[in-house]
């Protein structure tokens, strides 16, 4: 593969089979565009965006535990449910801190018990050495009986809980309450109670992050596609600078001038939306007897369509990009290293002195506490949690999503991880619209979701364990 | 056990540590729960019996575990293949007009070819993840799971009983009374002494399934599959086909399974479709590792003993928690239970399985 020629077939077959999950999906979410009209660039770009803030930092979680070697941590289920418990006993409470305070508490509690799960779960991740990618995927079924006969069983058995709350289980005056209802809500924020009857009502966590400063969705784009923009510039000149100083690998002209091209092109597109948004939002602000903005006479549908978006949380965009930091900042720690080694070759590790399984739980513990914050920012965004069922599928949609932005069992980055949860994603959202059209039944998209999700897992998984196999036996051959 | 127990009849201590930690663990949590049930006013043969009814329906499942983990691709956790392949097998012989026995003996046919020919398949892609079966098979069964999920929908069988009853697409539950197809082995020399309920159809065919296995394992074949399992370097030396062999293991295994559904749903007498294969392969997983097998040994007695305790357990665990704990917790403290103790039981093979492997 080492040809001076660029685009012999070799190469391009290599480019296909690398990609093939994230050219499939693509495909699809082509394909869901075409059968579709349901679609508006704006509704497409609103679901995008929910799910990108609600599940980021729970893919985030998953990329320290490919580093160390543990492959895909679907244990992650174990930190959620780290998450949904702060949040039940936070709730259960719910009158000592409403808002942004009770969510910060649900932090706080989720962190010990969570760092006391990873703790667990390293151990035993430790005991199955080599088998950690199923061990991890039982664990999380493990951790969800044991969460299942705590909430059930134990809350109101052993844990005394009041009757009649509206968290625990109605039962008949005089019997004893037992278990946490199927699903609460997280109550609703103070700014958002303006209908009747509500004056009485408690404010509770729902969006109490989300809600701190909302943004018109262009102009954050601009800010980081600015923000990305001076930074390939800056790394580029480092990197010509003194070479050997950062640990990526050296690009090649070709490679910087495309992303300078396609970031320069965000730039453009969302400076130029971001003034002609203002712009409109000035003429509606003085023009009285207008209040919507696509009333007003003279106004181009793309800027409608724009303003259509809704505004994007960045406090929590801030958290997603302070968990990604610090990902790539981990790496560059002495403890990021060691985890490097030991996911490279366990022997060499601890014959240069690095405590393996010390290590290695060390790693488990980061992703699952990360998980449990993931958690309760999805919770706090979705407002209503189904107890019993809300942790089940964190664990395969975060991996899917990792894997369909380019990950494998060995290699994760937070670019993959960002990839992946817009391609995954939009998945999800135009599967319905598929399932319509080929099988014209509403529960056939579920059905291919569920092949999605699944399927992207294994052919992912496949083809590297395949492709090792191949590169193991080509060398042995070679010999 | 028991030969163990008449060879060495001095020392019971020393059988009794023979015996795997799994299997006395549920072990005992059976006796307690049998204990408590018998305290609680249920009569000895009614448990056992429910006991014998679950480890009927559940004991295939079980068996096909066998050779995938004796051909070393490790428990078979994509048995979704060989389940959806079983239901097809009885939704296409049920849409081709079969009812009562003919209908288990053809669907019984159709299933084996398919779920060979799928097998087959199925042990390709083992070979081609050598090394990492473990971690690939169970998003396999996921991903064939839902992939049926489209075929119920989109099949084109208009059989009143069979389709929803608004639209088109096979129903969750297909019912088999409408066929006269219900608890045909069940049914079958079917007798009851001291009110213990003996399904003799149903256990003829597990018997008759876990001698066929047996006697495989020791003809040639069977002996090179377990050869691969043990050793593939050693086996290939001897001249055994290491990928031959794994393959017809996966074949066995998967057809096995797609066996195994058909006496399920004759056991409860409806067809379950759509999500119902997804989780099936954990089960039937943690039965065989009850039994006392390991991630790289199984055998028919684990099949049995696993099966017979852990289905047992779950059988008689349901109407005992049920009037032990009142105020209606007790029928859902069941699932909850049962899902600790099945993937407790798969990690504690994983991790026996990394110690003595590497």
């Amino acid at each position: 593969m080492a040809n001076n020629n660029i685009w012999n077939g070799e190469k391009i077959r290599t480019f296909l089979l690398d990609n093939i999950v994230m050219l499939v999906f693509l495909g699809f979410v082509v394909l869901g565009f075409v059968v579709s009209d349901t679609f508006t660039p704006s509704s497409f770009t609103n679901d995008i965006l929910v799910r990108f803030f609600r599940n980021g930092v729970l893919v985030l979680a998953l990329i320290i535990p490919v580093m160390a070697g543990l492959g895909l941590n679907f244990g992650i289920v174990v930190g959620a449910i780290a998450g949904v418990l702060s949040i039940i006993f936070v709730r259960y409470n719910y009158t000592l801190f409403p808002g942004l305070g009770g969510l910060l508490l649900c932090f706080a509690i989720a962190t010990p018990i969570a760092i006391l799960f990873g703790y667990l779960t390293g151990k035993l991740y430790n005991k199955t050495k080599g088998q950690e990618m199923i061990a991890s995927l039982v664990v999380g079924f493990f951790a969800e009986g044991i969460y299942m006969i705590f909430i059930l069983f134990v809350v109101g058995a052993i844990i005394p809980v009041r009757w009649g709350h509206r968290m625990v289980n109605p039962v008949p005056e005089g019997v004893r309450p037992m278990g946490i209802r199927s699903s609460f809500e997280m109550g609703l924020p103070a700014e958002e109670m303006t209908g009747r009857g509500m004056q009485d009502a408690l404010p509770g966590m729902a969006r109490a992050l989300n809600n701190i400063w909302r943004m018109e969705f262009v102009y954050a784009l601009a800010a980081v596609s600015v923000v990305m923009f001076i930074f390939l510039v800056v790394r580029r000149i480092i990197m010509k600078k003194n070479p050997g100083l950062l640990t990526i690998r050296n690009e090649p002209l070709w490679a910087f001038i495309l992303k300078i091209a396609l970031c320069g092109a965000v730039v453009a597109f969302s400076i130029y939306s971001s003034a002609t948004i203002y712009y409109w939002y000035y003429i509606l602000a003085n023009t009285p007897d207008i209040n919507r903005l696509d009333l007003l006479p003279g106004i181009s549908n793309f800027a409608v369509e724009i303003s259509r978006i809704n505004n994007v949380p960045v406090v929590t965009g801030l958290v997603i990009a302070a968990v990604g930091l610090f990902t790539v900042y981990f790496t560059r720690t002495k403890l990021g290293q060691d985890c490097r080694s030991v996911g490279q070759n366990k022997h060499i590790a601890t014959v240069s002195g690095i405590d393996v399984d010390r290590t290695r739980i060390i790693a488990t513990i980061i992703s699952t506490v990360l998980a449990a914050w993931g958690m309760i920012i999805f919770l706090q965004d979705m407002g209503h949690v189904s107890t019993y069922t809300v942790h089940r599928n964190i664990g395969f949609f975060s991996v899917a999503a990792i894997l369909v932005g380019g990950a494998t069992a060995a290699k994760a980055s937070v670019k993959n991880a960002m990839i992946g949860l817009v391609l995954f994603h939009a998945m999800f959202i135009v599967s319905p619209a598929v399932g319509l059209f080929f099988f014209n039944d509403g529960n056939a998209g579920e059905y291919m979701r569920t092949f999605m999700v699944y399927g992207v897992i294994g052919v992912s998984l496949g083809l590297y364990v395949w492709k090792a196999n191949k590169a193991a036996k080509d060398k042995e051959r070679l010999r | 056990m028991t030969e163990v127990v008449v060879e060495e009849r001095f020392s019971l201590i020393k059988a009794f540590k023979k015996i795997p930690f799994s299997t006395k663990a549920v072990g005992a949590l059976y006796l307690v729960i049998l204990i408590l049930g018998l305290v609680n006013g249920f009569s000895f043969s009614r448990l056992l019996s429910d006991s014998l009814h679950l480890f009927g329906v559940w004991a295939l499942f079980s068996l096909a575990n066998v050779p995938s983990i004796q051909a070393g691709t490790g428990p078979n956790f994509a048995l979704p293949i060989g389940i959806v392949n079983g239901l097809l097998a009885m939704v296409l012989v049920l849409a081709a007009g079969f009812t009562g026995m003919g209908f288990i003996v053809v669907a019984s046919l159709v299933a084996i070819i398919f779920g060979s020919a799928s097998g087959f398949l199925y042990g390709k892609l083992m070979n081609a993840v050598k090394g990492s079966e473990m971690a690939i098979a169970p998003y396999t069964g996921f991903a064939i799971t839902a992939v049926f999920g489209l075929v119920w929908l989109s099949i084109p069988i208009r059989h009143p009983n069979m389709i929803f009853f608004l639209g088109d697409g096979l129903r969750h539950q297909i019912p088999l009374d409408y066929f006269r197809a219900e608890f045909i082995l069940a049914n079958f020399l079917f007798f009851e002494i001291f009110g213990l309920e003996i399904r003799t159809g149903e256990l003829i065919v597990v018997v008759v399934a876990c001698v066929l296995m047996w006697l495989f394992f020791r003809s040639k074949m069977g002996l090179g599959i377990t050869a691969v399992g043990r050793n593939p370097k050693f086996a290939k030396a001897s001249g055994v086909n290491v990928d031959r062999s794994r393959v017809i293991a996966n074949m066995i295994s998967t057809a096995v399974a797609a066996l195994g559904v058909i006496v399920y749903a004759q056991g409860f007498g409806f067809i379950q479709l759509y999500d119902f294969p997804m989780l099936l392969a954990f089960p039937a997983v943690a039965c065989i590792v009850v039994g006392g097998a390991s991630g790289q040994k199984a055998n028919v007695r684990n099949v049995v003993i696993g099966t017979f305790l852990f289905q047992g357990l779950m059988a008689i665990a349901l109407p005992v928690f049920t009037r032990v704990l009142a105020g209606g917790a007790g029928a859902g403290i069941v699932g909850p239970i049962r899902m600790a103790i099945q993937n407790g039981i798969i990690l504690y093979a994983l991790s026996r399985m990394s110690k003595g492997g590497k």
